[in-house]
């Protein structure tokens, strides 16, 4: 195992290291200590490696990550695994806002709760969240699955496109053209492989589907607000 | 018998200054429809511009330089502040940054052709790199804007430049538009939307808000591309002193500033109408925050909305912009509104000139447009070739004014070498009213 240190190290020290690992590194399992909030950790990531950040870090951990799995041990900060495009990102605490925000691919797993705007203009990420979310999560969110075991806060779904929506709790409001929809099997099938992935215990069968009711795909004057 | 039968003069039909014909027209049109107006380009309405200023030339007090044989240098470095590849440009102007999406694939990559011909840089749009342009372009600027259509860290790495755009001239507060012609398998597939649909781009940034956010996030961009390349950050010209300032303080290596002239592919023509300001407006503010924190030359001013001809570049130069942006003037140049297909205007309700509905993706031109048959109408290496003899033609035209000043490099240019033509743009440009030694707030300030 790699250890980096960054009450002894840089930020760009530590990132321009990462960055330099690639298909053939044979350096594949790094821990960093000492984050203590630092911004932009571990972000742009690119190799199948595998990163534990010991304690909670602060905007943008894991950032545009691809590849490599990354384990946050505290809490994240704003924007953890935005731009997400393969990968997998884990935070045991919880997650501030925009956490997965405009994620292309991989799973973002937060064992806490997420803030504000989880899944914001998601475009293909799979995020579980094992606690609650806040307000106006997968606002605009294009495709890929946002999976909350707890509760979600106002304005779920507001203006989204293609994204999934599963609550297992309540949901406080729906945003703009966003519904329930029906649970199918092929929806407890996706269920089921990301809670198992994501360690949950939940079952699918105790979820509700969201998802867009597409009135907003074209401009008619009377959907204006 | 009525009054005009019995000989009373009459007065001459009279149209309303308020209720004008384009008024008039635009109430039928939303009492027909139902739904605002939206097109494409900037303000059209009568704005104060360059136009509105003359450069004074030399004289007893002021040594020329030769017409053509004098070296006067155009070259501009943008982003030496903080990137380890800033980008170097032989000619100060620039192509603004239009979406894949907006523009066809091969106007795309006619820019890119045309640009790098003329040693200058261009740059992508919404929805993300296009090969055509990457593979077209030298020098390519990424946007990131707040759609992230087609974000990703790959792209980003392939960029010479990143801009984070946080406004637009045309429609500061406004987020982008394409509508569902325009939605083809290929744009679609780019920005991972539904094909079809009436697309509407995020106003704001999805992971940041206001400028300690955005300090972080330029700092984890720089992380992911090695601090290898210049961050701009392009705002719209609404608050052009304090959004300069922020800008510079949130580490910003260039700031895009674009006036209300700057085109759009598509927004609501009461937006682009009656938000912003002019470009002849924001450029001193802007020059004046640059200088307030001891930044102007070495964070990078680049102007855009508007700009035409080299006298603009000069102007715009003169007034502390290191470089110019244009965006409509290059779609002009590449043949769009092009008289030679007035026909066609006509069949579309409109005329060579002022067509402007290019979200409906019916241009004629087959630049503006998604549709396989009127794309091949386009020729990328004609378009490219054209595009090219536009830039040499302004950056000449630059240069002749820089000289007649006694400039050897456009940079040298300096508001002391202008004259305004009227009280606004003098209070403006606060350049003296021709005749005068004076401009409207000469005393105050800001």
């Amino acid at each position: 195992m790699q250890n980096y240190d960054l009450a002894n190290g840089s930020l760009r020290e530590l990132n321009a290291t990462l960055h330099a690992q690639n298909h053939n590194t044979n350096q594949t399992v790094w821990e960093i200590e000492n984050p203590k909030g630092a911004h932009a950790i571990a972000c742009g990531l690119d190799a199948p490696i595998e990163v534990t950040v010991k304690g909670s870090t602060g905007y943008y951990s894991a950032g545009m990550n691809q590849q490599a799995t990354v384990n946050i041990t505290g809490s994240a900060g704003p924007g953890v695994a935005e731009n997400m495009m393969s990968g997998k990102v884990v935070i045991d605490g919880d997650a501030s806002q925009y956490a997965g925000a405009t994620g292309h691919g991989g799973l973002l797993v937060i064992k806490g709760n997420a803030s504000s705007r989880c899944g914001i203009s998601m475009k293909g990420i799979n995020i579980v969240v094992h606690g609650s979310i806040g307000h106006m999560s997968a606002f605009m969110g294009q495709s890929g699955n946002l999976v909350v075991c707890g509760d979600a806060g106002d304005a779920l779904g507001d203006s989204c496109y293609e994204a999934r929506l599963f609550v297992r709790g309540s949901v406080k409001s729906l945003g703009a053209d966003c519904e329930q929809k029906e649970m199918r099997t092929e929806h407890l099938e996706i269920l089921k492989a990301l809670l198992a992935e994501s360690e949950s215990d939940a079952k699918p069968e105790e979820f509700k589907r969201y998802g867009s009711a597409r009135n907003l795909y074209n401009f008619n004057i009377d959907n204006a607000y | 018998m009525n009054k005009y039968d019995r000989g009373i003069p009459h007065t001459t039909p009279r149209q309303s200054a308020t209720f004008n014909q384009d008024v008039n027209s635009d109430i039928r049109r939303a009492a027909a429809t139902g739904i605002y107006d939206i097109r494409g380009g900037g303000a059209k309405r009568k704005l104060p511009t360059f136009d509105d200023l003359l450069f004074l030339g030399a004289s007893i007090s002021r040594y020329p330089l030769e017409g053509y044989r004098e070296k006067c240098d155009t070259n501009v470095t943008i982003g030496g502040l903080n990137a380890k590849n800033p980008i170097h440009l032989d000619i100060p102007i620039t192509i603004a940054g239009m979406s894949f999406g907006a523009l066809s694939g091969p106007a795309k990559e006619a820019l890119g052709r045309g640009a790098s011909e003329a040693g200058t840089s261009t740059t992508t749009g919404d929805g993300g790199m296009t090969q055509e342009e990457r593979g077209h372009s030298s020098k390519l600027v990424y946007q990131y804007l707040p759609s992230r259509y087609g974000m990703n860290p790959n792209d980003l790495r392939k960029a010479d430049a990143i801009e984070i755009v946080v406004g637009q001239g045309a429609k500061p507060g406004g987020g982008g538009m394409l509508l569902g012609q325009k939605i083809s398998d290929r744009v679609a597939q780019m920005r991972n939307l539904p094909k079809g649909i009436d697309q509407r781009s995020a106003c704001r940034h999805p992971d940041w808000t206001g400028p300690d956010d955005l300090e972080i996030k330029i700092l984890e961009l720089r992380e992911i591309t090695g601090w290898q390349v210049p961050i701009y950050v392009k705002v719209a010209g609404a608050r052009p002193y304090y959004d300069t300032t922020l800008a510079i303080k949130a580490g910003a290596d260039a700031i895009v500033l674009d006036g209300m002239q700057g085109g759009t592919a598509a927004t609501q023509d009461v937006f682009i109408e009656h938000v912003g300001q002019p470009t002849l407006a924001i450029v001193r503010p802007a020059v004046k925050a640059l200088q307030d924190l001891g930044m102007h030359r070495k964070v990078q001013l680049i102007l855009s909305g508007g700009i035409r001809s080299g006298a603009d570049v000069a102007k715009a130069m003169a007034l502390g912009a290191d470089a110019v942006a244009i965006g409509s003037a290059a779609l002009i140049a590449l043949g769009d509104n092009d008289p030679k297909w007035e026909a066609e205007y006509n069949k579309l309700g409109t005329t060579a000139g002022a067509y402007d509905d290019w979200h409906e993706g019916q241009d004629p031109a087959g630049i503006t447009t998604q549709d396989p048959e009127l794309m091949k109408r386009f020729d990328p290496i004609e378009g490219g070739r054209r595009l090219r003899n536009y830039l040499k033609v302004m950056t000449l035209e630059a240069q002749t004014i820089a000289r007649a000043c006694g400039k050897n490099h456009l940079h040298n240019l300096e508001p002391e070498d202008l004259v305004a033509l009227t009280m606004e743009a003098a209070a403006m440009a606060q350049v003296p009213l021709a005749g005068t030694d004076w401009w409207p707030g000469k005393s105050g300030t800001f």
